[in-house]
Order: structure tokens, then sequence, then C-alpha cells
């Protein structure tokens, strides 16, 4: 009797491993907040990533079309609640936009100020949190000692640590107290002592390149695909800041300040100093050290523009303007409108209908599509990449699930 | 000891056992007693390293009731065991890596003679049953029924496994130079000068030193090299599932294993008991002048070694909280393409140096080798008492 022959397809399904599927999240450390990740893995290898959000619902838009404006103001706060003056800031310019409202320039100034201290604030957070990923637990406590001065000087000026209501449509809801500018010119000038330190235990660490370099490459056209803004769009090469492209009412708030867009030119980066560590050879545009490095370059930036806004804020002398009331009347009609927020871009939409409610509140969540690379880029890579890559995306669930 | 009590009349069985169980009490002692003392430094480490307040303000003075308040938590905490355990194997799994990792101390000297049993053969024991350790990890990933802790110990086995090889290769360099693996004659073979020490042996012997410490640092699954464990990935790894007093047991273990790679390494590499300068022998406290004087010598000896080992636990942690943790793809080229090739060159370098220089460069109290002369502390003797 002839032997039969082996199917070698049945052969190699033999020896293959099973693949398993695992829950990442949503109570899991790293997944920054309640983030639930779907892994397949084939042992190490994660073969796919299904990301699951919605554990952070908390109907906010719902809740902003029963109440006015002005009152809806502490929810944005809780959107991105790392960076709640970015937040202000978005709703306040979208209602202001319905309104056709112009604000002071001290207002402005004093704005411009709180958004980029507080976007310092949110990256140390993303570069502390991302280290901690990477298993190193040590820069998440130096970057939450530079944070805590960041909220004092809020604490200062609004009351809040974290949650400020400052930013309102039509202004801010009060002038700086006195010394305030010295405190703060006194922090900047620690933290930027402090930056070479951030590079050292963590941009430059062997370690650190090699667990991020090469890694969770996105490509530029993916970027511009998936809709993806802020560090993670400008990380994969593309030169774009709605700071500086954005509608003219946000392009206004930034006008003759000097600064330039932290993306990529020629293996250098604007503002990058001599003594902050050069690109290292492994690194492919795109992937998670960018990331990374262009947050670190973006707080050098954020100094440069506070310090211009603090010499602007002490030559202005015309008065800080009043914000606009609870009850003021929304015009019938709608106004959208993006701001750059640490994340990415931030939007709000607000349709009034002649009432002091709106009609219809929606945000657009910059985390929200940045996050949907995540299984485009995840796939293929081990599981100790999965962490190193979300946190590079550095995502707010807050924010995605509203 | 127990053979003052033989003389005294004792039955051979009673004098040895009892010896024995009292040893084994001061062992069990001095090693409970060291995993507090380092929880309480990794925390006073840890807490200078982050430049956070907390750990220089809590806990009395100097926080020594931060430990104490640590032991009765974990013994008070509720016992949990997941529906989805293997009750027996999970119980067991902690008591098998903490039996492993506190078998190593009997064959450990502390000074010279000062070892709760002397065997002739001290390295190998010790690499022997420090290997067991990985069984109580691996049966405790397996029987927590969760996914997260299997992939922990499935790491810790590839990864304790493979990272052996090129510690045994280091291990193998000093007691081929010595040729003896008796701990206590090693050590006695580094008396003297602080240039007697092993380290100091030949160029090769130093860059052997530092793989000792990398592949000491992963087979006790220290930062970088954690995977084990890995909190950022494996939520807790194989430690996922388990609490209160059955995690205590973990982590004494591991204390445990971290005490015993540095004093080994202290023992094979840096003069073991001796100090850079050899103090009681200058200030004349050695066996030959008296024997209360000598057994002073063997405390400063003792002290030496602590500090040592301590030392050693002390740059862990600073490794510790200082890196990221590596990838395990990573962690496996160290060890296959970076570490084993290296110790292979370095023990060939040391075979070739030992061959042209056969004495060392300074002349030594205890010649390297000293085999045949037999080792300055007797060898025990075939007892038909018990062993512990």
């Amino acid at each position: 009797m002839a032997i039969e022959q082996v199917d070698p397809e049945l052969v190699e399904f033999d020896v293959r491993t099973d693949e398993m599927l695992i829950n990442m999240g949503p109570q899991h450390p790293s997944t920054h907040g309640v983030l639930r990740l779907v892994l397949r893995t084939d042992g190490e290898v994660v073969t796919n990533v299904v990301p699951h959000i919605g554990y952070l619902h908390r109907c906010a838009e719902k809740i902003g079309e029963k109440l006015s404006p002005r009152q809806w103001i502490p929810y944005t706060d809780r959107l991105d609640y790392l960076a709640g003056m970015n937040m202000n800031l978005g709703w306040a310019m979208a209602v202001e936009k319905l309104l056709d409202l112009e604000i002071s320039d001290r207002a402005r100034h004093l704005r411009v100020m709180m958004c980029e201290l507080n976007r310092i604030a949110s990256h140390l957070v993303a570069a502390g949190c991302y280290g901690l990923d990477l298993g190193s637990f040590t820069p998440f406590l130096y970057t939450f000692r530079e944070r805590e001065k960041i909220l004092s000087l809020f604490e200062e000026v609004c009351g809040a640590r974290l949650t400020y209501s400052y930013i309102t449509p039509g202004g801010v809801t009060a002038d700086l107290p006195p010394g305030w500018l010295d405190r703060c010119e006194q922090f900047l000038g620690e933290f930027e002592e402090v930056i070479p330190e951030l590079h050292a235990v963590l941009t430059s660490n062997e370690i650190f390149i090699r667990r991020t370099a090469g890694i969770g490459v996105l490509s530029r056209e993916m970027a511009v695909n998936y809709g993806t803004s802020g560090p993670v769009l400008r990380g994969s090469g593309v030169d774009w800041d709605l700071r500086r492209d954005g509608e003219v009412r946000v392009t206004k708030m930034y006008e003759d300040y000097k600064f330039e867009v932290i993306v990529e030119v020629e293996g250098h980066y604007p503002q990058d100093r001599d003594d902050y560590p050069p690109v290292p050879p492994e690194a492919v545009l795109g992937d998670c050290w960018h990331r990374f490095y262009i947050r670190m370059i973006e707080c050098v930036q954020s100094i440069i523009l506070i310090r211009q806004a603090m010499e602007k804020y002490r030559q202005c002398d015309e008065p800080l303007g009043e914000p606009i009331k609870t009850n003021q009347r929304l015009p019938k009609g709608e106004a959208y409108l993006e701001t750059e927020a640490p994340k990415g871009q931030m939007g709000f939409m607000v349709v009034g209908d002649g009432t002091a409610i709106p009609w219809r509140v929606r945000a657009r969540s910059s985390s929200f599509c940045n996050l949907s690379v995540t299984g485009e880029i995840c796939r293929g890579c081990l599981l100790a990449d999965v962490p190193a890559i979300v946190g590079s995306l550095d995502i707010v669930l807050g924010e995605i699930d509203r | 000891m127990a053979e003052y009590l033989v003389q005294f009349g004792f039955p051979v069985w009673l004098a040895y056992g009892g010896i024995a169980v009292v040893q084994c009490m001061i062992l069990l002692g001095i090693m409970m007693g060291a995993a507090a003392t380092f929880t309480w430094m990794e925390r006073k480490v840890s807490g200078r390293i982050q430049d956070r307040l907390g750990p220089t303000r809590v806990g009395g003075r100097f926080g020594w009731l931060q430990s104490p308040a640590d032991g009765i938590k974990l013994l008070c905490k509720e016992d949990l065991i997941p529906k989805d355990a293997d009750p027996i194997l999970f119980r067991l799994a902690p008591y098998i890596s903490f039996s492993a990792s506190f078998s190593v101390f009997l064959a450990l000297p502390f000074a010279n003679g000062w070892v709760a049993q002397h065997l002739n053969m001290g390295v190998f024991f010790i690499l022997a049953v420090a290997g067991l350790e990985v069984y109580g990890v691996m049966l405790g990933g397996y029987s927590s029924g969760s996914k997260w802790s299997l992939y922990g110990c499935i790491r810790e086995a590839a990864q304790v496994v493979s990272y052996e090889v090129p510690l045994g290769l280091c291990v193998l360099i000093p007691v081929m130079v010595a040729g003896t693996l008796d701990l206590v004659t090693i050590g006695n073979m580094q008396q003297g000068w602080g240039w007697n020490w092993m380290i100091f042996h030949s160029p090769f012997m130093f860059v052997t030193f530092f793989i000792f410490v990398t592949c000491a640092v992963a087979s006790t699954n220290r930062a970088p090299f954690d995977l084990a464990e890995a909190e950022s990935e494996l939520v807790a790894g194989f430690l996922t599932e388990y609490s209160g007093f059955r995690w205590s047991v973990f982590f004494m273990a591991e204390y445990g294993s971290m005490v015993m790679v540095s004093g080994l390494g202290a023992i094979l590499f840096l003069g073991g008991w001796y100090g850079p300068i050899p103090v009681a022998e200058l200030l004349g406290l050695t066996h030959a002048n008296h024997a209360i004087l000598g057994w002073l010598g063997d405390l400063l000896g003792a002290c030496n070694f602590l500090f040592k080992a301590f030392l050693g636990v002390t740059v862990m942690m600073w490794l510790r909280w200082t890196l990221p943790r590596l990838r395990i793809d990573q962690v496996m080229t160290t060890c296959l393409k970076y570490c084993v090739p290296l110790a292979a060159a370095m023990f060939v370098g040391v075979v070739l140096w030992s061959y042209a220089l056969p004495g060392g460069i300074f002349p030594r109290k205890t010649p390297l080798g000293a085999v045949a002369e037999g080792p300055t502390w007797p060898a025990p003797q075939a007892t038909g008492g018990e062993t512990p």
C-alpha cells in the first residue's frame, strides 16, 4: 500500500502557533485613559489592532445644546483635560465667529500666553507619559514637576489648576494678577534649563532611540488621508499648522508674532539648538521618535511665543474688554472653526437659532483622527511597540469620547 | 559548632540538625531584614533620583516606619485567587521562587569561612539553584489563568534561560583563573591590596565584569530587562493576579536574587570580603594572632562584603530608575549577539593571559590556581550529620 503523501499545507498548519486575542484596556495602565485595544497576537507579534472607544462618553455635545455658550465653557475644559485653555479657546473663537465679535488686543495677547503655556503643559505630559510607556519612570516625574509650575501660574490667573474656564467668548474672564509676568518669566528661564535634561534622559538615550526610531512609521500620504493633525501630522513631514495656515480669525490671533512651524527640513528642525540631540540615523520621518521630538521642540517654540506675548502685553494699554453675557442671543446661522490645540486641530461647530441656547453643538477632536491610524501602523509590530506607538500619538480619551 | 556539641555528649544527628536549623533561621532572618532594608532603600534611592518629596518626608525618622507599614498592609490584604486560576499551582508558585532564591544563601559565604554550608563547588550550586527560580515564575504565570500573566512567564522563561549562558561563561572565567569552584577559596585568593582583586587580573577580566553585570541584571529581571513584569505592556506580567502575601513572597524572592547576584559578583570579581586596603591585616586582626582578633577581622570582612553587595543592589536600582525598558527582541539580541560572543572572547583572552603570565602581574599571598595546596579554610569532611 502506498504511503499517503501528507498535505504540505496541513504540516504547515500543524507547526503554526495559535493566534491569541487579547484585550488591552480599558483599565490597562498604558492606554492613556480608558481606551480599549483588541490585539490579535501571534506570539509577540501583533497582527491586528482594533481600538474601541466610548468608555468616557459624557454627552458633552448634547449638554451644549441645553446651555448657553458661556455656560458650556466648563464642559470644554473637560474635553482635552490636559489642555483646557486651548479647548476654551476653540469654543470661544467659534462662538465669536458666529457672533462676528472682535476682541481687544490685550485679551488676544493673554490668550496667546495662556494657550502656549498650556501647550507646554500638554506636551510635558505627553513626553513624561511616553517615557512611562517605554518603561522609564523618572522622566515622568521630571516633566510633572515642571507642569506643576505652569499649573500654579494658571491657578494665580483663574483659580483652577486643571479646568480653567478662563478664555470665554469675547475675551478672557480676568486680567493678570500683579507680578505674574515676572513669575512667568522666571518659570520660562527654569524650564529652558530643564529641556536639555529631558533630552539627556529620553531623546538621546540609546535604549529610547532603539525603542522609537523606525517604529510606527506613518507615511506622509497616510497622515494626510487619515486626517491626522498636530504633532502627528508634522511628525510625518507635513508643513501644516493652523496658527499660520488656518482661517483668518485664527491667524489674526497670532498676527505680528514671529514663529516657525516645527517640521523637519533636511534632517533639521527649526529651533533645535546645538545642545539638543541630532536626529539619529536610525530614525525615519514619521516614526515615534520624530513625533516625540516635535513636541519637545514645540515647547521651545512656545517659550519664544510666550516671551513675545508678554512683551506685547506689557506695551498694550487698551482695556481688556467684556466677555459676552450668559443670556447673549445667538444669531441664526452656523459657524465652524478649527484651532491648533496641542494635540492637533480642535474644531467646534455651533448653530444658532436666534435664542441664547445653540441649536446644535459639535466638536471635532484631533485625538480621534490621530487614533484612527493605530490599526494601520501597529500591524506587524511587537507587543511592546503598541504602547510606544499609541503613546507617541498622544491621545486624550476625554476629547475622543466627549 | 556542631563538633563542640558532639564533644559535650549530644547525639550527632541532634547536634548537626539543630545547628542546621539555627543557621537557616539566621539566614532567613538576615534575608527578611535585607528585603525590608531594600524596599526602604529603593524608596529612598528612587525618591532622590526622581526629585520626589514624599520619600524624604514620610514614615518617621529616616522613614523607618514605611517598611513595617508595607509589611502589615501586604499581610492584611485580601487573598485573591482568580476564578480561572489553577488553585494549587497558583499557591505553590511563590514558594518555589522563594525557596530557590533563598537556598542560594546556604552556599554564599559572607566572610572567610562564614558560610552556612561550605561546599567545594559553591559556584555550581549557586548557579544551579538560582536557575530554579524561573520555575516559580513560570508556574505563577501559567496558573494565573490570565493572558498577560502567560506572556510574562513565557518572556521570563526565554530571557532567564538565555541569559544563563553568558552568565555562566562570565562566572566560569574567574573560576578558571582561580582553579576552584569553592567560593571561600576564590574569595581568599583576592586577599591583600585592591589590585589583587580578580577584576584587575587582566583587561579581559575587567571587561568580563561588565558583561557579568549586564547578565546579572537581566537574569534577576530588573529594569531595563524587566520584561516579565513590564507594567506598561503586560500590566504586571506574571504578577498581575497576585496580591497580598503571595505577591510579597515573589517580591522578596526578587530582592533575594538581587543580593545573591551582587554578592556573587563581589566574591568573583571585587575581592569578596577583602577591601581595597587590607585594614584587618594591618591592624593585626588575623586568626594567627588570636581567635577573637581573627573573628573581629572576619566581622570586618562580612561588613565589607555586605557593603559591596549593597553597592551592587544600589547600582541596579539606579539603572532601574534611569533607563527605559528594552523590547523582547532587543533583549534576546543583546544576549545572543553581544553577551555570549563577548564572554566567549573574554574567556579565550583570559586563557591566553594566564598562559603568558601564570602568576598574574602582582604577587599574591594565595597564588591563583592553588588547588594543589588546598583551600585555606578546611573543606568540610564527610559527616554522618544531617545537612540543611
